[in-house]
């Protein structure tokens, strides 16, 4: 029974938020990686594109609400979804006209497109504050948990629940749709082959006659969707703040690099790893050993590697470790 | 003699006509609170409660001789000790105001105490900082507050837990002046009562996911929470991840998180669920709650009584020195603060400025039935609340 109320108080405070936020990152280090991949530059304003995407979310669902639609017990953000997703594509495709294609044809180096998308990043963040300001806003309703602490605790026996929130679990379930569907889409559809292609080598591509203009496009829409499924899905599941997607970007990118940049699948396994990570490491593990020690006994302190106020430190010092020791990641990426 | 009695006429005209000129220059009170920022929502009613009684005195026509009083607002924000001081530099410098009231948080208090009040020499009576370290700050006599310190508040957190059995308790607070300064306070206190704090965890405001100091604080276990934070902000967040992975039931909420935000929010799953906020059952609070209900905002909400009377001691130290010089009327606001002389309620300035005209004496009352203490602060008085049916019902006050 101990060891069983060990592993239920595991699983509620590290395994489940863990694996929420894990798909989280990896919807959003998707992205990162394809636009690398394709585009061959570090997009700074992912995160903003994330903000973007669950904002017009937010405003869709608010007015779904006041209409009084409703698909309970399921949150009304998942049916307006999709209109944010469309927003955000076109914003993503209307910057790539506007801004990126430049630079294209100037034949730009990487830093240069770095360093543009900052530029993009901070002017996304300021029609994001004009539209919606920069208080926090609460979108989610339907159904808050799949099964609660106290009702898991009755059910299983034990003296720990699990709570699981529908939140956490539509969020692993539609990265799991989506990353399914874009596995098939790079391996068997004619434009998922061009674009591997393309980001393999670009000058072999066009001579193969692939339309490398149509390449960018398909790889903005894939990744401004991926962006504003990602962003949607975390502030549904923790609250959405606009200030929040500058510092995403952070454990975004550790996750991309850690799994090998250009690397899809490398980058949910990178994703998987950071979000395991933060919170492993700064969890205290003070009454996980007091239940598998002996009875009436626990450790002294809090048994916690590092304080919380350290979270982000997590996703610095994979990121250097990495460069420091396979600079390619996981899985051989490109080395920036 | 002749010529000695016309030199006495023009003296005594002159000193008419300045009286004149004076009577028409406008008392600047500068309303300096957080208006934007963690504590929004708390201020609102705290402005217009100090407003209340700047009218008050206005109306009355008796300041100094018939003075009208304005206020000036200025945003101290909460946490940006630089736009804080600029807005305080401001109101001071180009708007010339006679004295202030603010600011709503600690460390913007500290920071215009260091920066501009001291500097300057301008009276500063802050409804709402509440950290144990303004006590004894420097602060060259310009400095009072209305509301006690944390460390008397720790004091009272720590005998509710003891007299409802409470042993053991988590600790949480928002990493910064006030939250640092209200957990020391109640650690210490409710130590000394022989109680148990199992962790203390500082939590960072502004963050969209808290489950991971939640994680840290459900593992060292305890019968309650104390969220030492604000409930527009970190504190929120700390509550719903603590009811979404069922780590607490049981909260214990400081004056920070006591507000119709939270149980609009969270509704009855906060039952039982213990706070405490500066208040007094004295008929000063019923009065002023019934001179709001007027003006459109609630007089017994969180720090509205204490931004009544600061404003109003500020003006009644003014008529008692009879100057609007912070120097000179510093010096006489514990004297109108506190005993001997004629008790004073809200709505009760016209007559207070009268007795004060007439060289009497006041003891000054108001919402918070305000006692001042060295080094100029209020002993303070709180109200014990407990969340019944998700509405903040009063059990006591002490």
């Amino acid at each position: 029974m101990e060891i069983l109320n060990a592993l239920a108080l595991f699983a509620n405070f590290v395994v489940v938020p863990a694996t929420a936020y894990g798909a989280q990152l990896a919807l959003g280090a998707l992205g990162v990686t394809l636009i690398f991949g394709i585009l061959r530059f570090a997009n700074f304003a992912h995160g903003e594109l994330m903000s973007f995407g669950a904002m017009i979310t937010i405003l869709i669902t608010w007015f779904l609400q006041n209409m009084g639609v409703s698909i309970a017990p399921f949150p009304t953000a998942l049916l307006a979804l999709p209109i944010g997703v469309l927003a955000t594509i076109s914003l993503a495709l209307v910057t790539d006209r506007m801004v990126f294609r430049f630079y294209r044809k100037q034949r730009s180096n990487p830093i240069v497109f770095a360093i543009v998308s900052v530029g993009v990043m901070f002017l996304i963040a300021g029609i994001i504050r004009i539209v919606i300001g920069p208080a926090d806003q609460s979108f989610a309703d339907g159904e808050r948990f799949i099964i609660g602490a106290v009702q898991s605790r009755k059910a299983l026996g034990l003296d720990e629940g699990i709570a699981i929130k529908q939140s956490q679990l539509i969020t692993v379930v539609v990265t799991a749709i989506v990353v399914a569907w874009l596995f098939w889409f790079l391996q068997k559809t004619r434009s998922g082959k061009a674009m591997r292609a393309y980001s393999d080598d670009e000058d072999l591509a066009l001579l193969s006659g692939i339309n490398p203009e149509r390449v960018v496009m398909i790889c903005w829409v894939i990744a401004a969707a991926l962006a504003a499924i990602a962003g949607t899905l975390y502030g549904l599941d923790k609250t959405y703040k606009p200030f929040i997607f500058l510092q995403i970007l952070l454990p975004i990118f550790a996750a991309t690099i850690l799994g090998g940049i250009g690397q899809p699948v490398g980058a949910i396994l990178g994703a998987f790893i950071v979000a395991f990570s933060e919170v492993t490491v700064t969890y205290a593990f003070k009454k996980f050993l007091a239940y598998l020690g002996p009875t009436d006994w626990a450790p002294e302190g809090l048994v916690q590697l590092l304080s919380t106020d350290y979270k982000f430190a997590v996703s610095f010092i994979i990121l250097v470790a990495v460069l420091l020791i396979r600079p390619t990641g996981i899985i051989r990426g490109k080395v920036i | 003699m002749g010529k000695l009695s016309t030199l006495l006429f023009s003296a005594a005209l002159s000193t008419a006509v300045v009286a004149g000129a004076s009577a028409q220059e406008q008392v600047k009170i500068g309303m300096l609170q957080g208006f934007t920022g963690p504590t929004e929502s708390l201020v609102k009613p705290m402005a217009l409660g100090g407003e209340l009684a700047i009218q008050e005195v206005s109306d009355s026509g008796l300041l100094l001789g018939g003075r009208e009083v304005v206020s000036v607002r200025g945003d101290s924000t909460c946490i940006d000790a630089a736009a804080a001081t600029a807005a305080a530099d401001r109101l001071v410098t180009s708007d010339g105001v006679h004295g202030i009231n603010g600011a709503t948080c600690s460390g913007a208090t500290t920071a215009i105490l260091n920066n501009v009040v001291r500097a300057n020499g301008v009276v500063m009576i802050s409804p709402s900082a509440t950290s144990p370290a303004l006590s004894s700050i420097e602060d060259d006599g310009y400095f009072f507050r209305t509301a006690p310190s944390d460390a008397r508040q720790g004091q009272i957190i720590a005998e509710i837990l003891d007299r409802r059995g409470i042993k053991t308790a988590a600790l949480t607070y928002t990493n910064n002046d006030y939250g640092k300064g209200l957990a020391d306070a109640i650690q210490a206190a409710y130590e000394a009562k022989g109680g148990k704090i199992t962790a203390v965890a500082a939590h960072e405001d502004g963050k969209a996911d808290y489950s991971a100091e939640i994680g840290t604080l459900a593992s060292a276990g305890g019968d309650v929470l104390i969220v030492a934070g604000y409930l527009d902000q970190g504190g929120k967040g700390i509550i719903q991840a603590s009811l979404d992975t069922g780590a607490f039931e049981t909260f214990v909420l400081p004056d920070g998180m006591v507000g119709e935000a939270l149980t609009d929010n969270f509704g009855d799953m906060l039952d039982g669920s213990i706070g405490t906020n500066p208040g007094t059952d004295s008929p000063g609070a019923s009065m002023l709650a019934e001179l709001a209900s007027g003006k459109g905002f609630k007089g017994d909400d969180p720090y509205v009584p204490e931004a009544y009377d600061a404003s109003a001691i500020l003006l009644l130290a003014m008529q008692s020195a009879g100057s609007t010089d912070s120097a000179v009327y510093k010096d006489h606001i514990m004297k109108v603060a506190n005993a001997p002389g004629e008790k004073i309620y809200p709505g009760e300035l016209a007559k207070a400025l009268q007795i004060l005209a007439d060289g009497g004496e006041i003891d000054y009352v108001g919402g918070t039935a305000l006692e001042f203490i060295e080094p100029g602060e209020s002993a303070g008085s709180f109200r014990e609340t407990e969340i019944k049916g998700g509405k903040w019902e009063t059990e006591m006050y002490h």
